[in-house]
């Protein structure tokens, strides 16, 4: 038996109707890891981490939390959540609600803080991310690089345990990728467990300390970044990074 | 090189002169002024000789006839374009004979369009003046009006009560219908089931009778508290069944309009379904569903006539009561205008919050 992992994923299946999406995943997230998927779009990068956060429900499997069972039937999935965060490629902010109050939702009508305290706390992981300023604007008002750090310090309120991000930049403009991007760099310096999808593969490079490739639903390869970017083994990793170094994403 | 002589040249013109179109105009002006004029000496004919009604018919037709006179104006400018255009012609600039042509075009089309207008309205002139003038004197009595106005409008103010207690009541019930029929989960099922059962069949059943069955049946079912109704509160009841059931669908269409995303960030963060539905989708939905909301509201208010079925006394009941004691239906017309009155700003209000968000999007 291998030592217990603090998210560890086995044997994950999952289908849309008669489309197997997830086709027999396993991943362990070690605590204050960074894990990259890479994978050509429609792989099941999204619906992965879905699962995980139980958005999806799993058909065949098991995800395990710190070693708790925090998938199938009767999970109490709204307390699974609160030690797991994500963000979302859309940011999907909040649009009737102030940067605050999107940002304080979850503390206040969950934690039960004060509002003095969640606005608190709010305004310090803010501050953290250059966005004090905009406490008070609606997202609308926003750039999508400045939502994006907004939606990515709505899941941090919460004080995750796990941050699941999910194509983070794919939506953003290119001068606006490098400025959400240091929040995550600084988050993994920092010690945040995080297991995310991501096309930026210098970044991925840089930060990960294991890649997966994922191709169809299963992962084919994983292991360290120098590895599998420097010598994959699978001829359909070595095909897909040649595509990215073609289209100069590398 | 040697330059070469620039001449502009239009070549995208589209060509027609617009003469036709000018002559047509002039031709339907002339016809629509003499109709006028020949309904406006009508008019003056048909009003009694004396008291001041007599006055008030001579300014509408004199008035009138002056009015149809200023259709003459945009023939006068078409005309005066095709002068323009011919100039331009010989002094061979194209791009000035297009423009010319084409505002004397409009003008021509503008001339035909206000003809169009007035003669429709004239014929309604002509027709209130059929029969020796019965239907003006049978719909717009002035002595009628004068002698109803004032109780019928005081028994407007009950249908103005009933539209708005019943609109504030089902501004509630029917989110709360609403939220039931989307009911989550294996629980929500029977009750999402019971709800549609709810909106089919309010929706179906015409609203005098659902007004009748609950004005007339609870009493006569003595059923405790629902029976001793007043006939107002009766009409309320039976408005806010009816319309809950309309409201009840505006408010799902918004809810349903909300993106799915919007419902996952919610509940990522551990927010429960109730929770999520109060702080993040039921207000955004509410926003969105305010202009179809208020339409509703207008059908509801016109239904509060109705209510007259069961003896409550309310306008159109004040109204009928005039009418069938003197043959005459100013009574009934007074009370049109006063749903037209009440009606038309929050039109126009709607259609305004309709193009703001028009705008809004577009600005995307
Ligand atoms: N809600 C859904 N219903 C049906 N099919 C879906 C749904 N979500 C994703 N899929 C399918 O699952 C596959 C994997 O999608 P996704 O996880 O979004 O890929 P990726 O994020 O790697 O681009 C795709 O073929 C997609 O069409
Ligand atoms: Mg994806």
């Amino acid at each position: 038996m291998s030592p217990i992992s603090f998210l560890e994923i086995e044997g994950l299946r999952k289908s849309y109707g008669a489309n197997e999406v997830l086709r027999g995943i396993d991943l362990s997230v070690e605590q204050h890891q960074v894990v990259c998927l890479i994978g050509a779009s429609g792989c099941g990068k999204s619906t992965l981490l879905r699962c995980v956060n139980a958005l999806e429900t799993i058909d065949e499997g098991q995800i395990r939390l710190d070693g708790d069972v925090v998938s199938g039937e009767g999970t109490d999935v709204d307390r699974l959540r609160r030690d797991v965060g994500i963000v979302f490629q859309a940011f999907n902010l909040f649009p009737h609600m102030r940067v605050l109050d999107n940002i304080t939702l979850g503390p206040r009508r969950i934690h039960r803080h004060s509002r003095a305290a969640a606005e608190a706390q709010a305004l310090e992981l803010l501050e953290r991310v250059g966005l004090a300023a905009k406490a008070g604007a609606y997202p609308d008002q926003l750039s999508g690089g400045q939502q994006q750090r907004v939606a990515i310090v709505r899941a941090l309120a919460m004080n995750p345990r796990v941050l699941l991000l999910d194509e983070i930049t794919s939506a953003l403009d290119p001068e606006l990728v490098a400025e959400v991007l240091g929040i995550v760099r600084d988050l993994a310096a920092e010690g945040m467990t995080m297991l995310l999808a991501t096309h930026e593969m210098s970044f991925a490079r840089e930060v990960a300390h294991t890649v997966c490739f994922l191709h169809e639903g299963v992962i084919l390869e994983q292991g360290p970044p120098e590895r599998i970017f420097g010598a994959p083994t699978e001829p359909r990793t070595q095909a897909f990074l040649h595509r990215i170094v073609e289209a100069g994403r590398l | 090189m040697t330059a070469v002589e620039a001449r502009p040249t239009a070549r995208s013109t589209t060509g027609r002169s617009g003469h036709g179109l000018t002559v047509v105009a002039a031709v339907v002006t002339a016809a629509t002024v003499l109709f006028v004029g020949i309904t406006a000496v009508r008019l003056v004919q048909a009003a009694p000789r004396s008291g001041g009604w007599h006055w008030v018919l001579l300014a509408v037709a004199v008035l009138g006839a002056l009015a149809a006179l200023l259709l003459v104006l945009p023939v006068l400018s078409a005309v005066r374009y095709g002068r323009l255009a011919r100039a331009a012609e010989a002094r061979e600039d194209p791009v000035a004979v297009r423009r010319d042509r084409f505002r004397g075009r409009n003008a021509a089309r503008l001339a035909i369009g206000l003809c169009v207008a007035t003669v429709i309205a004239t014929f309604f002139v002509v027709f209130l003046l059929a029969n020796d003038h019965a239907v003006q004197s049978t719909f717009f009595a002035p002595d009628m009006v004068a002698r109803s106005w004032w109780d019928v409008t005081k028994a407007f103010g009950k249908n103005v009560f009933i539209a708005v207690v019943a609109e504030v009541i089902v501004l509630a019930w029917g989110l709360l219908v609403a939220l039931a029929r989307l009911a989550p989960g294996p629980g929500g099922r029977p009750i999402a089931w019971l709800a549609t059962v709810y909106i089919d069949a309010f929706r179906a059943v015409p609203a005098i009778i659902v007004i009748y069955l609950v004005g007339f049946g609870l009493p006569l079912a003595g059923v405790p508290v629902l029976s001793s109704m007043s006939p107002t509160w009766a009409a309320i009841f039976a408005l806010v069944l009816t319309y809950g059931a309309y409201v009840a669908e505006v408010y799902r269409a918004g809810i349903e309009s909300i993106h799915p995303s919007q419902m996952a960030a919610a509940r990522s963060l551990g927010l429960s379904y109730p929770s999520t539905m109060r702080f993040v989708i039921v207000p955004q939905a509410v926003r969105r569903v305010i202009p179809p909301l208020l339409n509703d509201f207008i059908g509801l208010q016109k239904d509060t006539a109705l209510v007259t079925v069961i003896g409550t006394v309310e306008a159109f009941t004040q109204a009928k009561t005039y009418a069938s004691n003197f043959f005459n239906l100013s009574s009934v017309t007074v009370v049109a205008a006063l749903f037209v009155l009440i009606t038309i700003p929050q039109t126009r209000f709607v259609d305004g919050l309709l193009a703001r968000e028009q705008r809004r999007l577009q600005a995307r």
